[in-house]
């Protein structure tokens, strides 16, 4: 395992993503809301490049006590990035696919030294 | 450039679309199973041909709906001539290619679609395709007979006298015709069943009310099956139909019409003995998945057991002849592994199976969804992916390593 370097923290802008490639590994950083969180970019399912897509917040649906629906809505609380290839539908902070939750992107550790951004892989 | 797809802030940077980059990791795959050895068609893939109709419409033949339809064009926004479907196919954007597809650069016009075929085709190591509209899928929802036929024959004009010569050899079509109109039908496969590139004819089968069994329409299936051409039931979805009114999902709508359409259009196909009218006319279920297959044959059989005399041309069950049929593989349900399997089994998959991407649209499958399944032996992994298709659709190898699998696998026409 080394530390690959990424970025300049300074230079990595919130919502942003960077893809790196380590021999046959290619690696999606995403910076969200201050954190980065590191994935690898072949998609579990036809393997697509599953980070390299639409970041988007989960989906919810409000049921009522009475077991009515008030309808859909978007759960700010949670983050999703989405393969471009089929909509393979990935959690942010878990790297869970949020259809099967057993189904889990390999997940890369962030080491930050400094205002550098390292992934090790 | 970032391209915003959607608000609230949800995004994709992207400086344009380019299908060889989005694609990238296919070719990865294609190279890892050495697929330029394999000879690999493609019996359902797709391009956008309303981004076309300034070119299509002219060859319309009636100089009344051409300048109906051509009228249509103009600013204002006074109509379609064309149906549309409701729907959501991108999911929102997040399947990319769609929103991003104007940004691709390519040449203009037709050459367009065929750039843009043969970026992805080389991607996937495909070596043939099938090129089906997609809009035109929805042509036997309008309400107009000789409309129908105008915009099916002005597509299948040019679709074979621009895009087909321009391919370089690589895309092969099957025409829609106008099923409204059995006569109509019958000088489409006379004036284009000879033509370079057509082997086949298709059913747009997003068509509820279209009895495929009826006598208007034998004279049509005997003219393709005297050409040695190929029959196929492209599927659909029309969320707008009666039966999926109650539907409040995309997910529900698309999921059910695809199987819905082939199901009852299969359904009365088999039941009218039409394998036996026709047993030399290749039939080819396309773009509904396979877990149809099974439960219409467990159903079929089970009914026809009590009932045969309602489908007295018969002289087999019906999974019999749906066996003696072709099915192509996209949408391939590969949730239970199990029941797949048990599928290949029962629709003798080793013969009667057809690779196909279905690119570019939502649900495409690549070829290493065929090449990497755990059951299948090496002669089915090589007639799935292309060597039926070449048998059924006289296609040619394109290289000695694909010769001589065509050749130890027995799908080399002589």
């Amino acid at each position: 395992m080394a530390e690959q370097f990424v970025s300049k923290a300074s230079e990595f802008k919130d919502g942003d993503r960077q893809i790196i490639r380590l021999g046959e590994q290619e690696i999606g950083i995403f910076k969200h809301e201050g954190k980065f969180y590191a994935y690898s970019n072949f998609c579990l399912h036809q393997g697509g490049p599953a980070c390299e897509g639409l970041t988007i917040a989960g989906v919810k649906e409000h049921l009522r006590e009475d077991k009515t629906s008030a309808g859909l809505y978007f759960d700010e609380a949670s983050m999703h990035f989405v393969c471009p290839w089929h909509g393979y539908e990935y959690d942010m902070f878990t790297g869970e696919q949020v259809a099967d939750r057993k189904l889990k992107l390999k997940k890369y550790e962030i080491v930050q030294k400094g205002d550098e951004v390292y992934v090790v892989a | 450039m970032e391209q915003l797809i959607a608000d609230r802030g949800r995004r994709v940077s992207v400086e344009e679309l380019n299908t060889t980059r989005l694609l990238a990791h296919a070719a990865h795959q294609a190279k890892q199973r050495k697929f330029e050895d394999v000879l690999i068609i493609d019996v359902d893939a797709h391009h956008y041909e309303n981004e076309h109709f300034g070119e299509i419409l002219p060859f319309m033949d009636n100089e009344v709906f051409k300048q109906l339809a051509l009228s249509s064009r103009a600013k204002g926004g006074r109509g379609s001539v064309a149906p549309s479907v409701f729907g959501t196919q991108d999911i929102g954007g997040r399947v990319t290619r769609y929103p991003l597809r104007d940004s691709e650069k390519t040449s203009k016009g037709f050459k367009r679609d065929i750039e843009i075929g043969h970026r992805w085709m080389d991607a996937m190591s495909v070596d043939y395709s099938c090129l089906f509209p997609t809009g035109m899928l929805n042509i036997g929802s309008h309400p107009q007979k000789e409309m129908e036929h105008e915009l099916i024959w002005a597509y299948n004009r040019w679709v074979t006298e621009k895009v087909i010569p321009e391919s370089e050899g690589r895309f092969f079509t099957m025409l829609g015709l106008p099923f409204s109109d059995p006569d109509m039908a019958l000088k489409q496969v006379e004036k284009f069943g000879d033509r370079p590139g057509v082997r086949g004819f298709m059913v747009t089968t997003v068509r509820p009310k279209l009895p495929v069994h009826d006598n208007a329409f034998m004279k049509v299936y005997r003219a393709i099956e005297e050409r040695g051409l190929a029959l196929s039931f492209h599927s659909g979805f029309n969320w707008g139909d009666d039966q999926f009114q109650s539907c409040n999902r995309f997910i529900a709508a698309h999921a059910l019409g695809f199987s819905w359409y082939n199901i009852l259009h299969c359904t009365n196909w088999v039941v009218n003995g039409m394998g036996e009218r026709f047993p030399k006319l290749p039939v080819i279920w396309i773009e509904a998945g396979l877990a149809w297959v099974p439960f219409l044959m467990q159903r079929l059989d089970h009914e026809y057991m009590l009932r045969p005399s309602e489908c007295p041309v018969l002289k087999k069950k019906p999974s019999d002849y749906m066996r003696d049929m072709f099915y192509s593989t996209q949408p391939m349900e590969v949730q239970d592994m199990g029941a797949l399997e048990d599928t290949f089994r029962m629709i003798n998959a080793e013969t009667q199976l057809m690779f196909a991407s279905d690119y570019p649209h939502w649900d495409f499958d690549l070829p290493s969804t065929i090449w990497d399944l755990p059951f299948v032996s090496d002669k089915a992994r090589h007639n799935i992916l292309g060597g039926t298709a070449a048998r059924v659709l006289g296609l040619q190898p394109r290289n000695e390593a694909q010769k001589a699998n065509l050749q130890k696998f027995g799908n080399l026409k002589a």
